[in-house]
């Protein structure tokens, strides 16, 4: 079993990562009866005897002690990590796995990458080695960040940077919050950029997140609980919206809702890694399917069910809603419709009492209305986890490498050229050491041949299929 | 003389598993319908080749469980432990904890060189505990990392180690409409490896037990361990003892290397389909009879005319008649969907088998003209009933069975790799664009070879 590393950076990461270690938990709690320590939670925990006080040598088997999550939470203002620190999850955290300052970076990329990041670099690098030290086998590093702001963005970066650097064999999966249309941090468009140049180098994967869509999900849920459909009630403790039972008693945060779909994503994304199941999906195979061609890795990804009904014997009918909802625009957690656009490559992963068979035909059933790129046609990769989220009796995440995300990057280039015409707010990331105009003129480049190789196999979408001719043999 | 089995990857120890339920379970059975000697008999054989003899009075598995990584072998040994018939040896499996990845260079250029010592150590220890060895059995499934590029790897290990002993590569063929991305690549690139180093493979399509079990066995929700229970009722069905043409009093003691003579005359022609009649669900049993007349002619018209089970059967394809004065074998009169075979065999079980009339298999039109239906086909028959069927009939044929889904997965890998998508994820590891081709070379030629019977 292998081990991963969650390194939070900046306010969204660690809002964003707060909520999945709390959902982490309750989900492990459900299914480890026994308190034992077993390697399912050893994915993301570590086992420490902490009554010795201090830093007990970590416990491999047996009871469970205490639970250290294996994170790391960085922010340049202390507001955030503090709080987390202060709440009911201060136990997961060591002190050690914590970086922070007081002043914050300013929602300046180069703020957060080039000074922050030479400044903290070797810090950095310590606390990454010392938690690489307690994993067994370290498979993958799972970045959470925002793109708009500055200490996400920025440090969040360097920090992918500092991985590829310092462990080239382990797997990088970025979870990037992009900024929404009424984003109000003018400079937004600048770090996302700056950022892109970063991700599209450095990850291995990127998740992009936009918040216009999970505020859109979260909207739908609520109207469906408040509303309730005729003839069917919502369960409200389903994990996905509501963090009831979970370690809050405040009154919930706005974004905490929006949060937890991400931390459920991530949740779902490892889960058949974690647990048993008939055909397992691990973390290298996901990379390996969904990455065609090196810097083609942003998934677009989609949760279903977002809520449940109160039966729980749930019929093939519904269950095939299921795989129906995964591929409509509403599910995605970006504003985009990966129907009408090209897929490269499409990933399934349920969760539950689900069987290969319901998988199949839906397979054949959803087929016929997707468009896949000539070279992919039955570009599916499936993955069945027989343990299901709680408070659902099965769950679906689809992930697909579909060229719909390029209107994501469309946007961002058109908002960045408004700003980077006028040289508006420009001084502010020339005067930092270490940034030069070509940083802004590489990025934005960087990001023109992106969308430029989306659009080249756009451009195959339903032309004539011309299959190349196989080898000769002589006879 | 004793099978050692390796199962290899997630998909290999959980059919490995169910090939031992299987034939532990029939051999338990009180369904032998036949002497309690002959029972006795056939008890014996199956347990010298499948089960050593521990202090435990439980029969102990002689199978090496390979994996990458370590969730399914464990689920695999406490599975069988808690059965109480059998086991696995808790010693005799190796894993690590980071899988493959479904990369065939993962498991065959980074893994397999690894943990080489290791895992021949474990197979020699094994080995060692036959008295006679028979060979291999390996199974794999094509489509992911381990399986199928560790699985190459240690077949080539397996040859080099064990150079007279017979190997027989019991391979996965996945869905056609996909469970990883990439299988056409590793598929591609496991059998061209195997038919290097491998004796015989013998191939089971996920669609076609899918099939079988939608149809058939009538499974609403079919689950892949209702898939892999139907394989390893069919792996049983040939791998249980049986009489040979040499002796009908003693049980075959070489079922690997029988299996090899009879089917695989030519080192080019190396790829096996397995066909088995009636499958039904258990229930069904008892109120179905069966003859052996009918179950040979279905048999029959299910190898001419490529079926894979014994429904939707196209009796239309007939074989060419003979007397036509063709003397190569590019006849253009064979009828476009006719199944020329290289060899057949067929295993029948149950009752009456004395009296079952194998003739119509004995027809030259059924096989190239430079083969002579007398070393092109064998039957093999045991009065003791299969897992319950009164009468039970296994075809394994080299034929040109498997002659479209190998060329269907030809295409599509090299319609992928024209456009080089994904070749980045195996260079890393070590496999090279020269590689692939070369494996297609190696493939084309062996449809080429099939394709002109």
């Amino acid at each position: 079993m292998t081990q991963s590393v969650v390194v939070q950076v900046g306010q969204c990461g660690n809002q964003v990562g707060c909520r999945f270690w709390d959902l982490a938990l309750r989900e492990h709690a459900a299914v480890n009866k026994k308190g034992i320590y077993d390697e399912a939670l050893s994915s993301f925990f570590r086992n420490v005897d902490t009554r010795s006080g201090g830093d007990g040598p970590d416990i491999y088997k047996g009871k469970i002690y205490s639970l250290k999550a294996r994170a790391l939470l960085i922010d340049m203002e202390e507001g955030v990590v503090k709080e987390i620190l202060q709440g009911p999850l201060r136990d997961v955290f060591d002190s050690k796995q914590l970086i922070t300052d007081v002043s914050g970076s300013g929602n300046n990329w180069a703020v957060g990458h080039k000074l922050y990041g030479y400044q903290y670099r070797e810090n950095i690098v310590e606390k990454l080695r010392k938690t690489a030290e307690h994993c067994d086998c370290l498979q993958c590093f799972f970045i959470i960040h925002s793109m708009g702001g500055g200490t996400g963005s920025g440090l969040g970066t360097f920090v992918l940077n500092l991985l590829e650097d310092e462990f080239p064999e382990v797997y990088r999966f970025v979870t990037s919050v992009y900024p929404s249309g009424e984003d109000d941090v003018i400079t937004s468009p600048y770090n996302s950029v700056l950022a892109m140049k970063e991700l599209n180098e450095h990850a291995d994967c990127v998740l992009p997140i936009e918040n216009e869509s999970l505020f859109d999900i979260v909207n739908k849920i609520h109207q469906m609980i408040n509303f309730g459909k005729l003839g069917s009630t919502v369960k409200q403790n389903s994990l996905v919206t509501s963090s009831a039972g979970s370690a809050k008693t405040v009154q919930e945060k706005p974004f905490d809702a929006m949060n937890n779909i991400v931390a459920n994503l991530l949740l779902n994304l490892t889960s058949s890694a974690r647990f048993e199941g008939s055909l397992n999906m691990d973390l290298n195979e996901i990379s390996m399917n969904l990455v065609p061609f090196p810097r083609l890795h942003y998934l677009v990804s989609s949760l279903t069910p977002l809520y449940t009904l109160a039966d729980v014997n749930v019929p093939s009918r519904r269950l095939d809603q299921m795989f129906s909802d995964a591929f409509s625009r509403d599910h995605q957690l970006i504003q985009a419709d990966p129907k009408h656009s090209l897929y490269l490559a499409c990933a399934l992963l349920v969760r539950g009492n689900v069987q290969v068979s319901d998988l199949r035909r839906n397979i054949e059933r959803l087929k016929p209305s997707l468009h896949f790129v000539s070279w992919n046609q039955e570009g599916w990769k499936t993955g069945l986890c027989s343990v299901p989220p709680v408070g659902h009796s099965h769950s679906l995440l689809a992930l697909a490498n579909n060229t719909c995300v390029k209107q994501t990057f469309i946007e961002l280039k058109d908002k960045f050229m408004k700003l980077y015409k006028k040289k508006a707010h420009l001084h502010h990331y020339l005067h930092i050491d270490g940034m030069e105009q070509s940083c802004f003129s590489e990025a934005i480049s960087s990001l023109s041949d992106l969308i430029e190789e989306y659009n080249e196999l756009d451009a195959t979408k339903g032309g004539p299929r011309m299959d190349p001719s196989r080898l000769q043999i002589a006879v | 003389m004793s099978i050692v089995t390796v199962q290899l990857g997630q998909c290999g120890n959980q059919i490995g598993h169910e090939v031992f339920n299987a034939i532990c379970s029939d051999v338990r059975g009180t369904h032998g319908l036949c002497s309690k000697k002959e029972n006795e008999s056939y008890h014996d054989a199956c347990k010298e080749r499948f089960f050593s003899e521990e202090e435990s009075e439980v029969p102990v598995a002689r199978a090496v469980l390979v994996d990458m990584e370590p969730k399914v072998i464990s689920q695999t040994l406490s599975i069988a432990a808690r059965s109480g018939y059998w086991k696995y040896d808790v010693g005799s499996h190796f894993c690590q904890k980071q899988g493959s990845g479904n990369n065939w260079a993962n498991g065959y250029s980074v893994h397999g060189p690894r943990h080489k010592e290791v895992i021949m150590n474990l197979v020699q220890k094994e080995a060692e505990k036959c008295d006679r060895l028979s060979g291999f059995f390996t199974i794999m499934s094509m489509a992911g990392g381990t399986g199928s590029g560790l699985g190459a790897f240690v077949t080539q290990c397996l040859r080099d180690a064990f150079p007279t002993s017979f190997i027989l590569n019991h391979v996965i063929w996945p869905y056609s409409t996909g469970e990883v991305i990439v299988q056409n690549y590793n598929s591609v690139l496991t059998l061209s490896h195997l038919y290097q180093s491998s004796d015989a493979l013998l191939v089971h399509e996920n669609d076609v037990i899918h099939k079988i079990c939608a149809q058939l066995m009538n499974i609403k929700q079919i689950s892949f361990r209702d898939v892999n229970q139907v394989i390893a009722h069919q792996l049983g069905s040939v791998f249980q003892p049986t009489y040979t043409a040499e002796s009908d009093s003693h049980y075959s003691r070489n079922p690997l290397g029988d299996l090899m003579e009879t089917l695989v005359p030519h080192p080019e022609f190396k790829m096996l389909g397995l066909r088995n009649i009636p499958q039904m669900p258990e229930n069904s049993l008892a109120y179905s009879t069966f003859s052996w007349p009918g179950l040979i002619k279905h048999l029959r018209q299910m190898l001419i005319a490529n079926a894979k089970m014994e429904e939707g059967i196209d009796w239309q394809v007939r074989p060419p008649r003979l007397g036509s004065s063709i003397p190569s074998s590019h006849s253009t009169n064979k009828p476009p969907h006719f199944n020329t075979s290289i060899a057949n065999l067929v295993i029948l079980r149950g009752k009456d088998t004395h009296s079952a009339d194998l003739g119509s298999f004995r027809d030259p039109s059924l096989y190239p003209s430079w083969l002579s239906p007398q070393d092109a086909f064998k039957a093999w028959k045991t009065p003791r009933a299969f897992n319950k069927y009164e009468k039970s009939a296994t075809l394994v044929s080299n034929s040109q069975f498997l002659l479209k889904p190998l060329d269907n997965v030809v295409g599509k890998a090299w319609n992928m790799f024209a456009s080089k998508a994904y070749i980045h994820q195996y260079t890393k590891f070590g496999i090279e664009e020269e590689d692939f081709l070369d494996s297609f070379t190696a493939l084309e030629q062996v449809i080429s070879s099939y394709t002109i019977l």
